[in-house]
């Protein structure tokens, strides 16, 4: 099968969603030059459909919303997770809720890429992964691809998507390649993709954790642990059932999250699988997050406090050692 | 649209014009009056002393053009000709309200007449306005985007980047400041660094003008003079309305006194639908059509009243509705469940 890029999956999307629709345009600062390799497209399309930004974050982020409430469907390019901040207010007061405080008057299908740059020396204020904070507003739809195809079919699904859609894509997968069919396997927002299958630990990744924990369980095999990797995909809506039967068949749960320990992603699917599938479990669920200090510069600090497939295993070993806490 | 007009539709459309003032203002003292008597929540954010700066742009708009507006934002739908009823249940967060009680007083709107959307947050709604001026250069559609703001708005970033973006897509839109002295408790006197709002419109190279807030007939010909301009393609205005209110921030929300009491009693004699009742009169409206507009008017709120205290509140599960567009998400996941 013909392989992709990350990168390019997304392009392709992009491509293929303006050229059947011509309501979609993109948004970004630095694209029509390409800064972040996803391509120019001015080739193919006109000015007005591929539109630089000023750095104005909050006009451009809620100028995407208006554009979608009458008829554009707007795909912004952020840049970088940590310019996003900048233009919180939007998200939070008119991205999340203008469908919901309009009842369904008004509709707002717009996406946004926010691309997470961590891990690669960018310093303290450009090394954020914010998605926790994201999940906290109901309203938004949040996908994190993981492999090409998925970027693929979960990108098109978030353009042709009525609500809001925030695309938080790994820059770690940018340059991973992988089959991508034409057209894409099947990825829905809303679901989570087994990526390997194992009967002993049960462990959730996001973003470049589900490379780690692939990573961990090969090496856990050889130890005689057999690990289940879930890829999230989507942090909101989250898939419960798919986590939920994972947990019920291994009884035990780790969640690999690079966002910082405090609420992260990782909490919520912790706490949620306490909550719920508790009598299923037979060891302590375990975070392997990122530690909650800042991202420093130098490589030999920054490196420490990431989630790796190191950690990851140590978490899994340590639960699979664990007896039944029930029985 | 008050171009070209004959002495007689010049004479129409203000008599129009005062008729909406004076919806504006009975539905506001309506909503007073159902605050007071513990029939609705929170707080009123009342247009009273500004409806003229409502009335005015809202006549300079055409019939598809939208407006997003603010926190204050109850005259528009009614001067835009929505129907007082479903506005009314929205105050008292009925299910028949316009956005079934899910908006509320901070965010009256009738998408349906083209008051398309507002947001209680300071500056906030512009770059969204900026959005969906951009969709109709786009799609070359002819509307124009009135976006409306305060004297406190003026200092937001978010103003600033909405100009600049608005300016250099030279987009179809009209910014409209409502300057009426105070942001809250905070004289624009104080906070703001120009005597005039208007003039920071030459930072975005376009025109600023100011307009007597107290007049529809002047807001309306300079906003007039701004759509045509966006209509044309020329790019975005900046119309700053001097304007009043002569009550508090919002009802249900006391503070310390914060202006002079003669300040606020000077504006209160100029009341702009006392003086502008007057100016139909000298221009030859007789007294009997005013009467009679006092009372459609009248009746109109008092069954606007009767519709609003007489619906339903939302049913409880109504709760997880307009989440989503996708209804597949309005509901809580089969796998959870809420306490």
């Amino acid at each position: 099968m013909r392989e992709l890029t990350y990168l390019a999956a997304i392009r392709e999307a992009q491509i293929e969603e303006m050229t059947s629709d011509d309501t979609v345009i993109l948004m970004g600062q630095d694209i029509r030059a390409n800064l972040y390799g996803t391509g120019s497209f001015l080739d193919m399309f006109s000015e007005e459909r591929i539109r630089d930004l000023p750095t104005s974050e909050t006009a451009c982020v809620g100028a995407a919303v208006g554009a979608a409430m009458t008829g554009l469907r707007p795909v912004v390019d952020m840049g970088s997770a940590s310019f996003s901040f900048v233009a919180l207010d939007q998200f939070i007061s008119e991205v999340s809720k203008i469908h919901y405080m309009s009842a369904g008057q008004l509709k707002v299908p717009v996406t946004y890429r926010i691309p997470l740059m961590y891990n690669g020396g960018v310093g303290v204020q450009h090394s954020d992964r914010p998605y926790p904070m994201f999940m906290q507003m109901p309203g938004l739809k949040l996908i994190c691809p993981t492999t090409p195809s998925d970027a693929k079919a979960m990108m098109k699904a978030a353009i042709r998507d009525d609500d809001p859609v925030i695309v938080f894509e790994d820059t770690y997968n940018w340059s991973s390649r992988g089959p991508v069919a034409d057209p894409p396997a099947s990825a829905p927002i809303g679901t989570a993709a087994i990526a390997r299958e194992g009967d002993d630990v049960t462990v959730v990744g996001i973003g470049r954790t589900v490379a780690f924990a692939l990573a961990a369980a090969g090496e856990l095999a050889d130890s005689g642990v057999s690990a289940e990797v879930i890829d999230l995909r989507s942090l909101a809506p989250i898939d419960w059932d798919t986590i939920f039967g994972s947990v019920e068949k291994t009884g035990r749960l780790v969640v690999a999250d690079a966002a910082v320990s405090t609420c992260s992603a990782a909490s919520e699917i912790a706490a949620t699988v306490a909550e719920h599938r508790f009598e299923a479990l037979r060891a302590p669920v375990r975070r392997v997050t990122s530690l909650p200090v800042h991202s420093p510069y130098t490589p030999a600090l920054e490196r420490a406090i990431y989630p790796d497939a190191g950690k990851i295993t140590a978490a899994v070993l340590s639960v699979a050692k664990q007896a039944s806490h029930g029985n | 649209m008050a171009r070209m007009q004959s002495p007689t539709d010049a004479v129409r459309s203000m008599v129009g014009m005062w008729r909406q003032m004076l919806r504006i203002r009975r539905f506001d003292e309506a909503a007073t009056r159902l605050l007071r008597s513990g029939q609705m929540p929170g707080v009123l954010h009342l247009t009273t002393g500004q409806e003229a700066v409502v009335a005015g742009s809202s006549a300079a708009m055409g019939p598809d053009d939208l407006l997003i507006g603010t926190h204050r934002n109850h005259g528009y739908p009614v001067a835009r000709g929505g129907d007082l009823g479903p506005l009314m249940a929205e105050v008292l967060g009925k299910a028949t309200g316009v956005c079934q009680g899910r908006g509320g007083e901070m965010h009256l709107i009738d998408p349906s007449v083209g008051a398309f959307f507002s947001s209680a947050i300071l500056g906030s709604g512009l770059p969204v306005a900026v959005g969906t001026a951009l969709a109709s250069q786009v799609q070359r559609s002819g509307r124009v985007t009135l976006a409306t703001f305060g004297d406190g708005a003026s200092n937001e970033g978010a103003v600033h980047e909405s100009m600049n973006l608005a300016a250099i897509w030279k987009l179809p839109i009209v910014f409209l400041c409502e300057n009426n002295g105070y942001a809250v408790t905070v004289p624009a006197s104080y906070a703001v660094s120009v005597r005039d709002i208007a003039d920071r419109a030459a930072a975005y190279s376009m025109p600023g003008t100011v307009a007597d807030g107290s007049d529809p007939v002047a807001v309306r010909e300079a906003v007039q003079t701004a759509r045509d301009r966006a209509s044309a393609g020329q790019g975005p205005s900046l119309v700053e309305a001097k304007t009043y209110r002569t009550v508090d921030h919002a009802e249900n929300l006391p503070s310390q006194p914060y202006r002079p009491e003669e300040e606020v009693e000077s504006w209160r004699k100029r009341d702009p639908l006392t003086s502008f009742r007057g100016r139909l009169l000298q221009d030859g409206v007789a007294a009997g059509e005013l009467d009679k507009i006092e009372q459609e008017v009248g009746e109109e709120v008092a069954a606007a009243v009767k519709f609003a205290s007489d619906s339903p509140f939302p049913e409880p599960t109504a709760l997880w509705e307009h989440m989503y567009a996708d209804q597949s998400l309005n509901r809580p996941a089969a796998s959870l469940s809420w306490p």
